[in-house]
């Protein structure tokens, strides 16, 4: 189906029905009880997960194929959402436009930084890009201010000019749409003690980042994504075969920079405000570590990986003691204080202490990630069935 | 599709229905479910605390949401009431707010606009916050209340000393307590006038970004205008640890006073620098040289040690002030936690106490309802005197502590002592002068 | 001319601390191989150690003293510290001024040990798996070691002075001929760059010397040739990664005075000793340092006023600037090493 083999058409199908029915898989508990802490499936994280999704998928064509490790891929998010925030100031809040001058900024940018950068490999290439964002963010934050609106960012105002929109009622702000259907708007389906929220935002995101999945099928199953996996396994090889790797290597850095672009553009549909530091190099870091926590070169390694890292951030980071205390309320009293005193340490504040936990123990015991935990699991279902259809999952490369 | 622009999932949590179970879905819409964005239905309400817990001002944020946990606790009816007592308007009654019980949930800023915000909005979607509070720095404040005003609740800021908070970027749903630059160059410039002289010649460093640059204009009017020259303002990083190459040639410019237009790690380090380079004990132009710091943070400030000695700045509050106020807030503080409140703990429970009381004067938790109470409304008793919350930009007027480095500290918290209270007057300025609209008031749904 | 001197003076204060955490990460970096992003938190932690000491020296029990009074109004609690019982008052406070530079010694075995754990524990698993795999590994070991410390000591600055005797500073114009009061420069800044410069030709020294630093050096050319000679090389290699450690360490223990350390100051110094040692070339230390001083001296220049009215931003950007111009001319930086780190 779509040009895919058989195997591919199953994982995009079961992307496709993971995203779709994102609302019910990631509210598994009832509103109200104690367990609802865990619950993810509110727009606004729903949103978060398929973006950096999309940033990951994106990176991983150029690390995943290639084996070029872009330290600066942020760069190209945040010139991705400055030039969709000022489409929605300029010309008009639909995020159609918004949306497209993100990739287009995040694709020109990328050619220019790609083109000087990939001069170079190994670690001198990563120093570059590094080097590339970490100027653009200085300058983003100080003296670009007039452009970027420095620390304070840029948000729509009521009084920018949006020579496309009629001109606002008044006392309305300006809110992101497409066709006049609000990113903001949700439906919602309360089904017993459960409150499913179906947002228009997380919609419009799922169904882009499913078309980027599916041309990040396949890219990496093309004859180019072959050139491109030629290059990270052998370079000079293929250099003696008489092909030249550079321009293979140069279209593969622009297309993850447009898919940078693209989220960059995305966030800005989805909450209308760019900040500098979404190209500081932690940001540029963090997508890193989101593929290789994922699985590098899977295809949906970088989607798991940005999942995992962006529900640390948002769920563990809000429990606080007080929630501690409701959980272990049925223990007795000091017991229940010693509970918490051991748990304290990892969650609200401590959240970087179990993220940075997580990150050594996947890397010390799945070396492929996340997909190679999927990967064990499948792999100890399928032993219970039938002992002699293992070979197959093993045999499986991590794509 | 039906619109309901934000969830209501405030009213379902805690509502009777929720328990029952529906069994046939059902579609709200905004307008019949609720008149605002999530209208407290039962017996709780719940405030949405998001401060900065990891990063560089993580201290600060932890101070913050000591003070919301103390606030929580007297609006409750807990402890000893603390500024409840002294608090001039009465309409609170320990009891929650409007009868029901305060509950709250925590974020973490990280101290970076995106994380902000995608902390409030968890606030706002999942846990039905009606009102969002705290921070401690100007981009984050905002960019949440830039939030707040889409989403259509309350938006309490915390520590967030830029004009542009409640002047270019200012949002009918935001409110501010907290001081800003404009008004510490105005309470400023007199004292440094009295103390050092009317014909100094000022040297600034300023950290390169939007705070930065309100303040150093705000300091630099108000001492031009007294008569102080303008020597050189140069930029400095924001990420820029060693400030070395930046003190080390001021001696030579012809200045004889170094204005440090930084704050926290920044200030703490260009302090250090400038200290350690031997500025404070040379003489230029006849004259001893000295050091400003426009802004104080006392957490921040002891950082730099005994560096801070003897030099100028200001800051909204101080816990030795003797009003009863403050009093009050400082010894409920300090007999929970075993030492003294800081300054952004002193606004951030000020705001969740004016918010409280806000409800209760207007009888209602809507957005619009509460600005309304807000808007215009006088009150003393909270440790900075007679204050106004003005209409026009949602801005508090008080009066302005000129604070200087303690000589002989008697403790590690003892670190400022307060030359003069600037009266509101002195630092009052016109609405308008800096831009921005405020809009109409925003409820949601 | 006077600001010249002074802003190469700072150059070169700069320089050593970049030098210094450059040095450490490229012996494990550059020549082990291994991308090491835990190479900020040992910085880190050496500066934590200084912090720590000091903190053991001032451990003090309580005496109350009814005369004064607290905050809250009861009688004032008076920290004693042990030390004052022990040496009595005024060598108890001179040992006490004396924390930092006290801290050398005490910070010595401590990263080395903390070094000699890292690789037997950690490390030694990851010289064969990919540099995302190391990357990850010693990222999160980074976050790991920084919330501890922010969990014991919090994540303000902690103030810790250079002793008394270095806390001024002297005018260094004088001493060559300037007018006086042109040329001020901190006592302490000076001790910082001669330090560096004894630590570094030590290391340097260590390896020009020594039988042991021969076997390395021929380690890193070709490890594999070595290891047949019957050579454990891999046990050299856990003593170079002590020593990164402890050169690490020793850079953050005298940079406390300059810079008040927080937790985050590691990562704040991790992606400027990564530029600076690739900068410098992979695999070569003398690239190392040179990068590191040639960086600090551009970016005190850039820091001038009368460079930012001309290029204004120029100082946010200028160890970026020039590492991609270096990284265009020179293929391997200053002076790297073909085939180092390249695929």
């Amino acid at each position: 189906m779509f040009g895919l083999d058989r195997k591919d058409t199953r994982l995009l199908i079961l992307v496709a029905i993971l995203t779709m029915a994102a609302p019910f898989l990631l509210n598994p508990f009832p509103e109200g009880s104690a367990m609802a802490q865990f619950n993810a499936g509110y727009p606004d994280l729903m949103q978060r997960f398929v973006i950096f999704g999309i940033f990951a998928i994106g990176f991983n064509i150029l690390f995943g194929l290639t084996g070029y490790l872009s330290f600066g891929h942020a760069a190209f998010l945040g010139v991705g959402s400055y030039a969709a925030i000022w489409m929605m100031k300029l010309l008009t809040m639909n995020v159609i436009p918004a949306i497209f001058m993100g990739v287009i900024f995040g694709g020109l940018f990328a050619v220019i930084v790609g083109y000087i950068s990939l001069r170079r490999s190994g670690i001198y290439f990563s120093i570059l890009t590094l080097a590339f964002a970490q100027m653009s963010f200085a300058l983003a934050y100080s003296v670009l201010t007039p452009i970027t609106g420095g620390e304070t960012g840029l948000q729509p105002k009521t009084n920018d000019p949006r020579i496309l929109d009629g001109t606002l009622a008044d006392g309305a702000t300006p809110k992101a749409n497409i066709f006049g259907l609000e990113m903001s708007s949700s439906f919602e389906l309360p089904l017993g003690s459960w409150l499913f929220t179906f947002n228009t935002g997380y919609y419009l995101a799922a169904f882009v980042m499913l078309a980027s999945f599916y041309v990040a099928i396949r890219i990496f199953r093309s004859p180019f994504g072959m050139m491109l996996r030629a290059v990270k396994s052998n370079q000079q090889r293929m250099t003696y075969t008489g092909l030249n790797p550079r321009p293979y290597t140069l279209a593969a850095f622009v297309i993850s920079g447009m898919y940078a672009g693209l989220a960059g553009g995305l966030m800005v549909a989805m909450d209308t405000q760019v900040g500098p530091e979404r190209m500081f190099w932690t940001a540029s870091g963090e997508v890193v570590l989101m593929t290789i926590l994922g699985g590098v070169g899977t295809l949906i390694g970088p989607v798991l990986g940005a999942g995992a890292i962006k529900y640390m951030e948002n769920i563990i980071s809000k429990i606080n003691s007080d929630i501690l205390h409701t959980w272990f309320a049925f223990l007795p009293d000091g017991l229940e204080d010693l509970v918490v005193t051991l748990i304290y340490p990892f969650i609200g504040k401590g959240w970087h202490l179990t993220l940075g936990i997580i990150f050594m123990l996947v890397v010390i015991f799945l070396p492929g990630g996340l997909v190679e935990g999927g990967q064990r699991i499948a792999k100890l279902f399928s032993r219970k069935k039938a002992d002699d259809n293992t070979s197959d999952v093993a045999k499986a490369p991590a794509e | 599709m039906t619109k309901s622009t934000f969830t209501r999932r405030g009213a379902l949590k805690t509502s009777a229905i929720a328990g029952a179970g529906v069994a046939m879905p059902t579609i709200f819409t905004g307008s019949s479910a609720a008149a605002f964005t999530n209208e407290p239905a039962g017996s709780s309400v719940t405030l949405g605390f998001n401060v900065p817990q990891t990063g560089p001002y993580a201290d600060e944020g932890a101070d913050e949401l000591r003070a919301y946990e103390l606030a929580v606790e007297h609006l409750n009816g807990g402890g000893d009431g603390g500024m409840m007592n002294t608090f001039s308007s009465k309409a609170l009654q320990g009891n929650g707010i409007l009868g029901k019980k305060v509950e709250y949930v925590t974020g973490d800023t990280q101290t970076k606009s995106d994380a902000a915000r995608a902390s409030a909005k968890s606030m706002i979607e999942k846990d039905g916050a009606v009102m969002i509070t705290g921070g401690s720095s100007s981009g984050v404040a905002v960019a949440v209340q830039a939030l707040c005003q889409e989403a259509g609740v309350i938006f309490m800021a915390g520590l967030t000393h830029s004009n542009d908070t409640t002047g270019k970027d200012k949002k009918a749903n935001g409110f501010r307590h907290f001081f800003n630059s404009y008004m510490s160059g105005a309470a400023l410039a007199p004292i440094l006038g009295a103390n050092y002289g009317t014909d100094r010649k000022a040297y600034h460093l300023t950290a390169d970004y939007n705070w930065g640059y309100t303040t150093e204009e705000a300091v630099r009017t108000s001492t031009e205008a007294m008569g102080w020259e303008t020597v050189a303002a140069v930029k400095t990083p924001l990420t820029q640890t060693d400030f070395s190459s930046y003190v080390a040639p001021v001696l030579q410019s012809g200045a004889d006073v170094l204005v440090l237009n930084h704050y926290g790690g920044n200030m703490v380090n260009s302090l250090t620098s400038a200290v350690q380079f031997g500025l404070r004990e040379k003489e230029a132009n006849g004259k001893n040289f000295e050091i400003v710091v426009p802004l104080y943070s006392r957490l921040m400030a002891r950082g730099a040690g005994a560096n801070v000695k003897g030099i100028f700045g200001s800051t909204n509050w101080h816990w030795s002030l003797p009003d009863e106020g403050t009093q009050a807030f400082v010894r409920s503080f300090g007999t929970k936690y075993g030492f003294p409140p800081s300054q952004a703990a002193h606004t951030c429970y000020v705001q969740a106490l004016l918010y409280a009381d806000a409800v209760e004067r207007a009888g209602s938790f809507n957005p619009c309802a509460v600005g309304e109470a807000l808007e215009g409304f006088e009150f003393d008793g909270m440790g900075n005197g007679k204050t106004l919350y003005r209409a026009e930009d949602h801005q508090c007027f008080k009066d302005v502590l000129v604070v200087k480095g303690k000589e002989n500290p008697t403790s590690e918290f003892d670190l400022l002592e307060i030359v003069e209270i600037t009266p509101v007057s002195q630092v009052t300025y016109d609405a308008s002068i800096f831009g921005g609209e405020l809009g109409a008031c925003n409820p949601g749904a | 001319m006077e600001t010249f001197i002074l802003q190469t003076l700072n150059g070169l204060d700069k320089g050593s601390a970049y030098a210094l955490i450059a040095l450490g990460l490229t012996l494990i970096f550059g020549t082990l191989g291994v991308v090491n992003f835990a190479h900020g938190a040992l910085f880190m932690i050496g500066a934590f150690c200084a912090v720590t000491l000091s903190r053991i020296l001032t451990l003090s029990y309580i005496v109350v003293d009814e005369s004064k009074t607290d905050f809250l109004g009861n009688p004032l609690k008076v920290d004693v510290p042990y030390v004052f019982d022990i040496f009595g008052q005024s060598t108890g406070e001179a040992i006490i001024d004396w924390a930092v530079p006290l801290a050398i010694i005490f910070s010595i075995p401590i990263m080395i040990a903390i070094g000699w754990i890292m690789e037997r524990g950690l490390i030694k698993h990851f010289y064969k798996r990919p540099h995302a795999d190391q990357i990850l590994v010693t990222f999160g070991l980074a976050i790991v070691l920084q919330e501890i410390i922010k969990y014991y000591y919090g994540a303000n600055p902690i103030p810790t002075p250079a002793p008394e005797a270095f806390s001024g500073s002297f005018d260094f114009g004088a001493l060559i001929g300037f007018d006086a009061n042109t040329i001020i420069y901190p006592y302490w800044r000076i001790v910082y760059f001669i330090f560096a410069a004894v630590i570094i030709g030590a290391v340097f020294a260590f390896l020009q010397f020594t039988t042991f630093g021969m076997v390395v050096r021929a380690g890193m050319a070709d490890r594999e040739t070595v290891g047949m000679l019957g050579i454990n090389i891999d046990r050299r290699f856990t003593i170079m990664f002590g020593l990164a450690a402890a050169v690490a360490g020793l850079a953050g223990v005298m940079y406390t005075p300059i810079v008040s350390p927080n937790y985050h100051m590691g990562m704040d110094f991790l992606v400027l000793s990564f530029v600076v040692v690739v900068v410098g070339g992979m695999g070569s230390l003398p690239g190392a340092v040179l990068a590191g001083f040639l960086l600090g001296i551009l970016e005190s220049f850039a820091s001038m006023r009368e460079v930012l009215e001309l290029v204004p931003g120029i100082n946010q950007i200028i160890i970026y600037l020039v590492a991609i111009v270096i990284l265009l001319t020179r293929p391997r930086g200053l002076m790297g090493r073909k085939g180092v780190m390249e695929d």
